[in-house]
């Protein structure tokens, strides 16, 4: 919220400087986010009298003599078309700085020093202002929005600042405002904090006004909805005469962002920044029936809005209706119908209470705002509608805008929020600090804030202003007293009462980073990605229709398309995310990611669905192959102590022929494979992908595995090394699970080489194994592991016709 | 016929014979093929043991010792080439097998955990020394535990659907994560110290605001839990995240969950508080929102607010690692650029 410093002086007597006011405002809860010095740009500016004024001929531009007081005189070259002598402007003294603007004297370009220079053979020293150059509009100083010189006041003293003269002495304050606090949406509410902080008085703006013997007669107003509006003030005002804003009033208006529109018009924004108050004004001629009714719209009920806008209303919109239909959209904007114009003799203010969750909802579903809407979203009490709509009357007779009627239509549903009693244990105050304030300090405080305390032994009462609806209990008052008092009061102390607990991860949480860790040790880098992807990711992956990764949780309002799904596998973005870096040449490495896959029970959501924990993996380069991740999958199962098996699977996503699912104890709880050339292709990678995916929900069974000791063998071990011959199509597993099965003293078999070729028929491949043979409780004979072998062979030969390589 | 004579002088000159040889030889296997040459039974030195047979028996014991010394002497000899050809052997095996020592490694580095990773697990190790455990609430929640429960009325601007990813009416994806602490209040009693890390979700994508990002909540229930124990343990935490010397600053802010709920500050750790382009100049560093438990939270759950009390305090996670790491861009932490994740090695 922007507060200009010289409007908050109205109501309170500043006697620090700026920037202590910005630290005590930040203290007691208000964060300045942003500091702004007016006219901070512009230096060495000063009132300048023009003495003598020659027209330089065939030539736009004067040559004139300007005295500018104590710093001398100047002769300065101008182009001004209403530079005149006798007149004072505003001097650019040789060294000033101001601002810059293009050839058509309207657009800023930056800023400029001002140097001697020579025009037309004519020396120039210095440089006669325009309002623009100076940084300020027509709103800010009359004047100043002419594309010529400024010209000051004949009383402006010669050789003085300039800056002071045209307002370019302020400061804005642009305060961020608590959800809690839209009291203080305004300049008032900030001075009241102010006046607290500082220990001054509050001085309210004058609302006193004089209504003549004049009524409107018949005039009336219904509130059909106080659900939606639980208090409506209208006041008539006659004989108005339409006509620009004094320029004080334009000048805060155009500092707080505010164009100056009609005196009318702008009292009504006036008093919304001064007071918080948002406010319309009606033309009372255009009151069909002389009444306001405010209720709900009729289904597809229409009204056009100032801006000359259409909308179609629901029963959910608040309307301000005439006797025959809308004249405003509630809290939002007013009627075209009904606005004020040049021609208008008669008003009606309207000062109320909507409810903030309908004008948002309002607001927000028909696309429309203002200043006044998201002040009603913030929060507007009811407190301020009298107080505003006093204001408005009496600016209206300060600016002689019109006459005040005594025709006031008050419309209260009874539920108003009056200033109410509240008492509190002193002790427990101080208990949620964890601190004692004496008792002289929360007087103080509280009085500060206007909350008339009185302490009795440990009772303390105070009155809750009617502008302090968030007061609700002790732990409040503690907050207003501390952040008056000081945070830097608040001695740390660390859980001096609290009993000592057992802290640390469990199970599933160690198991998870174990987890994480070895995949870094495996030199795999832990990526993040969003929760939500593309229904396009699922295309990616050529997911058919009625895969049950296409079962997935919708957003109901997505940031866009590609984030609107809540993801039920991590591949797509760890492709992704491999094709990103392949793009930025990166052609080798490895990305894990662990995050939750979302899986609903029924769609839509009825009950919690499931968040399953998955571990994705994602490898690329020349170096990288099916077996590199596999080696990977393996560290898996190693660092949870379980043993992995790996049959061959199809996915839509995967290599054909390089892709295999991985059990664990006969339970499918993940799969690795090759990313297809198509989608290597779809994605721009250079190099292959290899993917894998582990289901760590169903892992987590076997979290927690403690591995036993077994003692070594007692005898030595034999190896022996076998060789042979079968067709293509047979696997590596499918050896390795036989020769296990033939004899139990097998206690490892580690395939060495595979070989095709010429010296083996065609179809048929080679393939050698080391089998590793421990004894149980008796050493090995002679010929005992001869005979396992024997048992081997025969068993190979017999069940899958395979003998060894000769 | 072999006498003394002919003896010494043939020894004298197989030693001078010997002698040269070694100035020739070139390797251990050249010496060993003179060693035989020499020193077989059918070597030269064996010959002449052979030829003993036609010796005077006279002089056979004289023949005998000087041929035995001959033998002798040579066998040392030849100890002594093979030794030097060995040495000599393996120092040109060092020397064909020097490499360039800068060339690069065969690469066997490990990963890194993401930046966020090692935020929230060295929070995880900071807070479970004192006596924190760690809840993981799920990132779909309830309307009820996201806002409701947590005080935050049905009209508060936070609930709007520009901040919030809905699902359905009901559910959503949480904006936070002091959902969990309903979810543990619910289930456990007091005393309570949970710490509950989790990706959260708002509406925002912008250059500073990511629609997911990860908060760390954290939450104290116990009788007699006041602002000065949540200061005193925020400072604790800053020195430890931060660096001994790292202190921390309270100021009011509003969240609907706590009352009186505060912004806290730490103190710059980049300028020590002087002011610097990391603080901006104002020598503090927004770290995270805390408070004391709002009493209608703790009723919402069954908690009796007259007699147990709590603190409360959450932080953006990505803020935390940005500001330990020097990562200027969210952004970046979500897309998976070996580039940067490389660069932000693990820190335990």
């Amino acid at each position: 919220m922007l507060a200009p410093l010289s409007w908050l002086k109205d109501y309170v007597d500043i006697d620090v400087t700026p920037q202590e006011l910005e630290e005590k405002l930040f203290s007691c809860g208000f964060e300045v986010e942003e500091l702004t010095q007016l006219g901070a740009d512009i230096s060495d500016v000063v009132v300048g009298l023009v003495t003598q004024c020659d027209p330089i001929p065939e030539t736009h531009l004067h040559v004139c003599q300007v005295d500018a007081g104590a710093h001398g005189s100047f002769q300065v070259c101008c182009g001004a078309d209403n530079v005149e002598a006798g007149k004072k402007y505003p001097l650019a003294l040789v060294g000033a700085q101001v601002i810059e603007t293009a050839k058509d004297h309207v657009t800023v370009t930056g800023l400029m020093t001002i140097k001697k220079g020579k025009l037309r053979g004519y020396d120039s020293e210095g440089m006669l202002c325009s309002g623009t150059e100076l940084g300020i509009n027509e709103d800010m100083y009359p004047g100043a929005g002419y594309n010529g010189l400024l010209v000051l006041p004949d009383d402006a003293e010669v050789g003085a600042d300039v800056k002071p003269i045209v307002g370019l002495d302020d400061w804005i304050y642009d305060i961020a405002i608590t959800a809690n606090r839209p009291d203080c949406q305004s300049i008032l509410g900030i001075a009241r904090e102010i006046a607290a902080v500082l220990g001054k008085e509050l001085k309210m703006p004058a609302t006193d006004f004089h209504p003549t013997e004049v009524v409107n007669d018949g005039f009336s107003v219904t509130v059909e909805a106080p659900d939606l509006c639980p208090r409506y003030i209208g006041h008539y005002v006659y004989d108005v005469k339409i006509g620009p804003s004094p320029a004080w009033m334009r000048r805060r208006l155009a500092l707080v962002g505010n164009n100056a529109i009609s005196n009318v018009v702008d009292i009504t924004n006036y008093v919304m920044k001064e007071i918080g108050q948002p406010m319309h004004a009606f033309d009372g001629e255009f009151l069909r029936g002389n009444r306001i009714i405010v209720r709900r719209a009729a289904e597809g009920e229409k009204i056009v809005t100032l801006d000359e806008k259409e909308f179609a209303l629901t029963n959910e919109n608040l309307v301000i209706c005439d006797a025959e239909g809308p004249v405003a959209l509630a809290g939002i904007m007013g009627g075209l119908n009904s606005e004020i114009r040049d021609t208008t003799t008669s008003v009606t203010f309207e000062s109320a209470k909507f409810m903030r969750d309908n004008i948002r909802k309002s607001s927000r579903a028909l696309g429309q705002s203002s200043d006044s809407s998201a002040a009603f979203s913030k929060g507007v009490y009811e407190y301020t509608t009298v107080l505003a709509m006093n204001r408005a009357l009496h600016l209206i007779e300060e600016l002689g805008a019109g006459k005040v009627s005594s025709t006031r239509m008050d419309v209260n549903t009874g539920n108003s929020i009056e200033p109410h009693e509240m008492k509190a244990s002193i002790r427990k105050v101080n208990d949620v600090l964890g601190i004692t304030v004496p008792d002289e300090d929360i007087v103080r405080i509280l009085t500060g804030l206007n909350m008339d305390p009185v302490i009795n032994g440990d009772e303390l009462t105070i009155q809750i202003p009617a502008y302090r609806e968030d007061m609700e209990s002790y732990p409040d008052i503690a907050e207003e007293v501390i952040r008056m008092y000081g945070y830097d009061h608040v001695q740390p102390t660390f859980l001096k009462e609290a009993l000592v607990t057992m802290g640390g991860r469990n199970v599933k949480q160690k198991t998870e980073l174990k987890l994480r860790r070895s995949m870094c040790s495996v030199g795999a880098y832990e990526a993040i990605h969003y929760s939500f992807f593309s229904p396009s990711d699922l295309d990616l992956l050529r997911i058919p229709e009625d895969g049950k990764e296409r079962t997935a949780i919708r957003l109901i309002n997505p940031i866009n398309e590609d984030l609107s799904l809540m993801r039920t596998t991590l591949a797509p973005q760890m492709i992704r995310a491999i094709s990103r870096n392949q793009k930025k040449a990166t052609l080798a490495g490895r990305l894990f990611e662990m995050g939750s896959r979302f899986e609903p029970k029924a769609l839509p959501l009825t009950e919690y669905p499931e968040e399953n924990m998955t571990l994705c993996l994602g490898i690329w380069g020349e170096q990288e192959s099916f077996f590199t991740l596999k080696g990977m999958v393996e560290a898996v199962a190693d660092t949870l102590l379980l043993k992995f098996t790996y049959e061959p699977c199809v996915k839509t996503f995967l290599h054909p022929y390089r892709a295999a699912k991985v059990l664990c104890d006969g339970v499918e709880v993940g799969y690795l494979g090759q990313v297809t050339y198509e989608i290597q292709k779809d994605v721009d990678m250079r190099v292959p992908a290899y993917v894998a995916e582990l289901d760590l929900k169903a892992l987590s069974q076997w979290y927690g595995k403690v591995g036993r000791f077994e003692p070594l063998p007692k005898f030595p071990v034999e190896k022996r090394d076998l060789a042979f011959v079968m067709p293509e199509t047979v696997t590596c597993g499918q050896i390795e699970e036989a020769i296990y099965g033939a004899c139990k003293y097998v206690t490892d078999v580690q395939l060495f080489d595979v070989y095709e070729g010429a010296q083996i028929l065609t179809g048929m491949k080679s393939m050698a194994f080391t089998v590793t043979f421990t004894p149980g409780e008796e050493e090995f004979k002679a010929d005992t592991v001869d005979g396992y072998v024997d048992k081997i062979l025969r068993k190979l030969k017999f069940t899958m016709g395979i003998e060894l390589r000769s | 016929m072999a006498d003394l004579n002919e003896l010494r002088q043939r020894a004298e000159k197989i030693r001078e014979e010997i002698r040269k040889n070694a100035e020739q030889l070139t390797s251990s296997k050249a010496a060993y093929e003179a060693r035989k040459n020499f020193l077989d039974k059918k070597g030269v030195i064996g010959q002449l043991m052979q030829d003993m047979k036609s010796v005077p028996a006279d002089q056979k014991a004289e023949y005998g010792k000087t041929v035995n010394e001959l033998k002798a002497w040579a066998s040392e000899r030849f100890e002594e080439i093979d030794k030097k050809m060995r040495q000599r052997e393996l120092e040109l095996r060092y020397a064909s097998e020097k490499i360039d020592i800068t060339m690069p490694p065969v690469k066997m580095v490990p990963g890194h955990l993401h930046p966020v990773t090692q935020v929230r697990e060295e929070l995880i190790d900071i807070f479970a020394s004192m006596g924190f455990e760690v809840y993981e609430g799920t990132e779909i929640e309830t309307d009820y535990y996201n806002f409701t429960a947590l005080n935050t009325p049905q009209d508060h601007p936070a609930r709007d659907m520009q901040d919030t990813f809905y699902l359905s009416p009901e559910f959503l994806l949480r904006t936070q994560t002091s959902a969990g602490q309903i979810h543990v209040m619910e289930s456990k009693k007091p005393p309570i110290k949970i710490l509950s890390p989790g990706k959260v979700f708002r509406s925002d994508d912008d250059a500073t605001h990511s629609p997911m990002f990860s908060q760390m909540e954290g939450l104290v229930v116990d009788k007699k839990i006041t602002l000065s124990d949540l200061k005193g343990m925020l400072d604790v935490f800053v020195q430890k995240i931060f660096g001994e010397g790292t202190t921390t600053r309270l100021r009011p802010s509003y969240f609907p969950f706590t009352e009186p709920s505060v912004e806290v500050d730490c103190s710059c750790f980049s300028c020590g508080g002087k002011g610097c382009s990391l603080c901006k100049g104002t020598g503090w560093i927004e770290v995270l929102g805390a408070g004391i438990v709002n009493r209608k939270v703790l009723e919402n759950c069954g908690i009796d607010p007259d007699e147990y009390s709590g603190l409360a305090f959450g932080m953006g996670m990505e803020r935390i690692a940005m500001l330990k790491y020097g990562i200027n861009n969210i952004k970046l932490l979500f897309e998976s650029d070996l580039q940067v994740l490389e660069q932000i090695g693990d820190q335990e």
